[in-house]
């Protein structure tokens, strides 16, 4: 039984080292091996991009919640200017040649 | 084969310190395929265990004592399926259970973590490897279930109170559920590592959580009904400090399920939110740390164990290094947003999160004192239900309000004349739910009263924003009732999903606050023949029954129920003696009724020589709902589970944009 169990011990010791060593044996000599990271220009975008879903998603709640009747028509009113210019805003910031910023309000709300 | 189960767990302690120092590495030199190697290592980490535990549950079906753990927790009287269960019944199995379920988290977190993005992620390697090191460490060095002696011709059997269906299941959720924690907690430290605070590291965390969160859940509710149906003692929560260790990163991990919604819609609550990842993972491991350290005295308790001082040292370094880390990268954690109006949805989760903070901490507060106490002014101290009840009192029926406030509160800010009309349905069926219940005898408990009443009202939001949802649904979209009503839940599960699980939370209040505040308690001891009132209920005692069941000889005293003068049958209670265990345990009658949720519940004290029996009968109105409540949780969980097809095209475009810009 302890042969056996060696053997089966060696076999998964092997099995697992030919494993961790996968990416090395399929790459041996790699042209690059480095990890992929957003640079500090594609950070600023990305936090540009959520600060706009996030106001997008605001707005569609709001319209929402308007809706539903959870919100008066007074405070949409109030509330509602502020974040479709804060969508603007966002949409700008991160796209500063794209189409009008109307037409993505529009489009995506 | 012992050898190959110590073979195999030294193959993935190796595993998981390849992971953590080579995944380390590659992280800071940043080199991919470093990176891989030591994510392929935590996954052959995952092959390990499981043959290690193959090997265990081999030697538990064979019988094979000369495996030292399956000697000390099994019997070949043992019936098959609790053979199978002592797996996780004694300290070493469990802790081989943790790593399994660990390294088998472990490797579906990094097989389908990929899109967090390969620096995040070649960071939450070497964080999985940390945790993966110290339970492999433990298992080959300090607590091994490999441990072998000359064969005894029996074993000692199992512990009978987990001799139980039960113990079949309630266990592993409880595992998944603490070990589940861990992922989220990778997930923060690879992040804050990786200095990336996107949304990503957020959505990945929030999914792991609520895995873990709906297994916790659910394994706490299997072992209160556990507990109901084989401690015997009539109750199903005793404050024991094991449960309370599985409640407090239950009650973290809620906490954080509402407020990372701040973080999500508002960008806020961005330095909260990862210490109540950490919290809830410290308490989870503070949760294994009681049951194995020894300083409890609990029936949960594996006792007397070297494990104590590691586990001790692990939660300070857990502990160190997430403080030092949160605090050397709070200026990535600073929100640039402020909180509106304290008049608010986001305002609401805030309170609801210091209440549900606040529990947490008086929970741990009196699970600490004690073992303090004892160890500094060598006083034994119990902090016993009352004070536990007293802070549920206080922070739950808050809480239990809150859970009806936030519905009906708009984000951002509402004014006096939104709310106004908001509350006015669901305060008006609280109000008058509250006056017939009055009027119906419940003022005998006000604290069940005002449980009762607050549970009303936040049944009636909970159904106010459904109404409302699908009538604006309808009106938006045409088409039926039944459509709109889908398209609202599928288009929103979180919230929808979530409004399900507080529909649960309300009818676990109503069973406790019926079970426990309006429950009526006799104890007689009887002859054959004679009968006992209890509530609604007379009970004759019929006879003793006495006969040999697989395993144990059984006692039975059979009792004839009657309500109102109608028969309802007869059942048993009675006492089962263990005779591998040579141990006693009580064996309750249960008499359920579904219509009502009341039960009936018999126990017998004492069997007396002579015949005699002393019973211990509760009349508990409503505490099935406690039970019905953990279906509802499910569901409401699993709904809020289910992927949202709308997230993930949202994030896959933002991450395609970027791409793109990256290219350009």
């Amino acid at each position: 039984m302890t042969a056996l169990a060696l053997v089966v011990g060696a076999l998964l010791a092997t099995a697992c080292v030919a494993y961790v060593a996968l990416p090395f044996l399929r790459e041996p000599d790699p042209e690059e091996d480095v990890l992929a990271a957003p640079g500090a220009l594609e950070r600023r975008a990305l936090e540009l991009a959520e600060e706009r879903d996030r106001a997008l998603a605001a707005l569609k709640e709001l319209e929402f919640d308007h809706r539903t009747g959870k919100i008066s028509d007074d405070d949409y009113r109030e509330l509602v200017g502020p974040l479709r210019r804060r969508v603007a805003e966002a949409l700008r910031a991160l796209e500063p040649r794209a189409e009008s910023t109307e037409e993505r309000v529009s489009a995506r709300g | 084969m012992p050898e190959l189960g110590r073979a195999a767990l030294i193959i993935c302690l190796g595993l998981a310190v390849y992971a953590l120092v080579a995944g380390a590495y590659a992280a800071v030199t940043r080199r991919r395929r470093l990176s891989g190697s030591a994510q392929n290592a935590l996954l052959a980490a995952f092959v390990a265990a499981g043959v290690a535990s193959a090997v265990l549950f081999a030697a538990l079906l064979r019988n094979d004592f000369s495996f030292t753990y399956v000697a000390d927790h099994t019997s070949r009287e043992l019936p098959t399926p609790y053979t199978i269960s002592a797996f996780w019944g004694g300290q070493e199995g469990s802790l081989l259970l943790w790593l399994l379920v660990l390294t088998g988290f472990s490797g579906v977190a990094v097989a389908f973590g990929r899109r967090i993005g390969a620096d995040v992620l070649a960071w939450v390697v070497p964080v999985l490897g940390l945790v993966t090191t110290f339970f492999a460490f433990m298992l080959v060095a300090v607590s091994s279930p490999f441990e072998t002696q000359v064969a005894p011709a029996d074993g000692a059997g199992l512990n009978p109170s987990l001799q139980n269906p039960y113990m079949m299941i309630h266990p592993p959720f409880l595992y998944l559920g603490y070990v589940g924690l861990t992922i989220p907690f990778a997930f923060a430290m690879g992040a804050l590592l990786a200095r990336r605070t996107d949304e990503m590291w957020i959505v990945a965390t929030r999914r792991w959580t609520l895995v873990a969160w709906t297994a916790l859940g659910i394994g706490q509710l299997l072992g209160a009904h556990w507990a109901y149906v084989e401690v015997g003692w009539g109750g199903y929560f005793a404050w024991d400090p094991v449960e309370n260790a599985a409640l407090m990163p239950w009650l973290a991990a809620t906490a954080f399920l509402h407020s990372v919604m701040i973080q999500e819609k508002r960008g806020m609550l961005k330095v909260w939110n990862v210490l109540l990842v950490v919290l809830a993972f410290v308490l989870a491991l503070f949760g294994t740390f009681l049951t194995r350290s020894g300083v409890l005295s609990s029936i949960h308790s594996f006792t007397e164990s070297p494990l104590g001082a590691w586990f001790l040292g692990f939660i300070f370094l857990i502990v160190l290094g997430s403080a030092l880390l949160i605090g050397s990268r709070l200026p990535l954690l600073r929100s640039k947003t402020r909180m509106e109006s304290l008049v608010s949805r986001e305002a609401t989760f805030l309170y609801n999160n210091l209440l549900l903070v606040a529990l947490c901490l008086t929970i741990l507060w009196g699970v600490l004192f004690p073992i303090l106490s004892e160890a500094v002014r060598g006083e034994q101290i119990t902090v016993g239900a009352p004070y536990y009840n007293f802070f549920l009192r206080i922070f739950g029926l808050p809480l239990l309000l809150l859970m009806g406030i936030g519905p009906l509160v708009a984000w951002r800010r509402a004014s006096l004349r939104s709310l106004g009309r908001s509350f006015a349905w669901p305060a008006a069926i609280a109000v008058a739910t509250g006056l017939v219940l009055l009027l119906l005898g419940a003022g005998s408990s006000w604290i069940g009263l005002v449980a009762y009443t607050f549970s009303a009202f936040v049944l009636g939001s909970i159904g106010y924003e459904f109404v409302r949802g699908t009538r604006a649904r309808r009106a938006l979209t045409g088409g039926s009732w039944v459509n709109a009503f889908a398209e609202l839940v599928a288009r929103n599960r979180r919230r929808y999903g979530g409004y399900v699980v507080h529909a649960s939370i309300v009818m676990l209040a109503i069973g406790i606050a019926g079970s426990s505040a309006y429950d009526t308690v006799r104890e007689r001891m009887l002859s054959p023949g004679q009968t006992m009132a209890v509530g609604n209920y007379d009970l004759t005692y019929e006879r003793l029954v006495q006969r040999d069941g697989p395993n144990a000889d059984e006692a039975r005293a059979v009792v004839d129920v009657r309500k109102g003068g109608e028969s309802l049958g007869t059942l048993e209670a009675g006492k089962n003696h263990y005779r591998a265990e040579d141990q006693v345990s009580n064996e309750v009658g249960i008499r359920s009724d579904y219509l009502t949720g009341e039960d009936l519940f018999v126990i017998t004290d004492a069997i007396n020589t002579n015949g005699t029996v002393v019973f211990k009968v509760f009349v508990k109105p409503l505490v099935n709902l406690i039970w019905l409540a953990g279906l509802v949780f499910i569901i409401g969980s699993l709904i809020t589970l289910w992927p949202s097809a709308a997230e993930q095209r949202r994030l896959a475009e933002r991450y395609r944009e970027l791409r793109a810009l990256a290219r350009a």
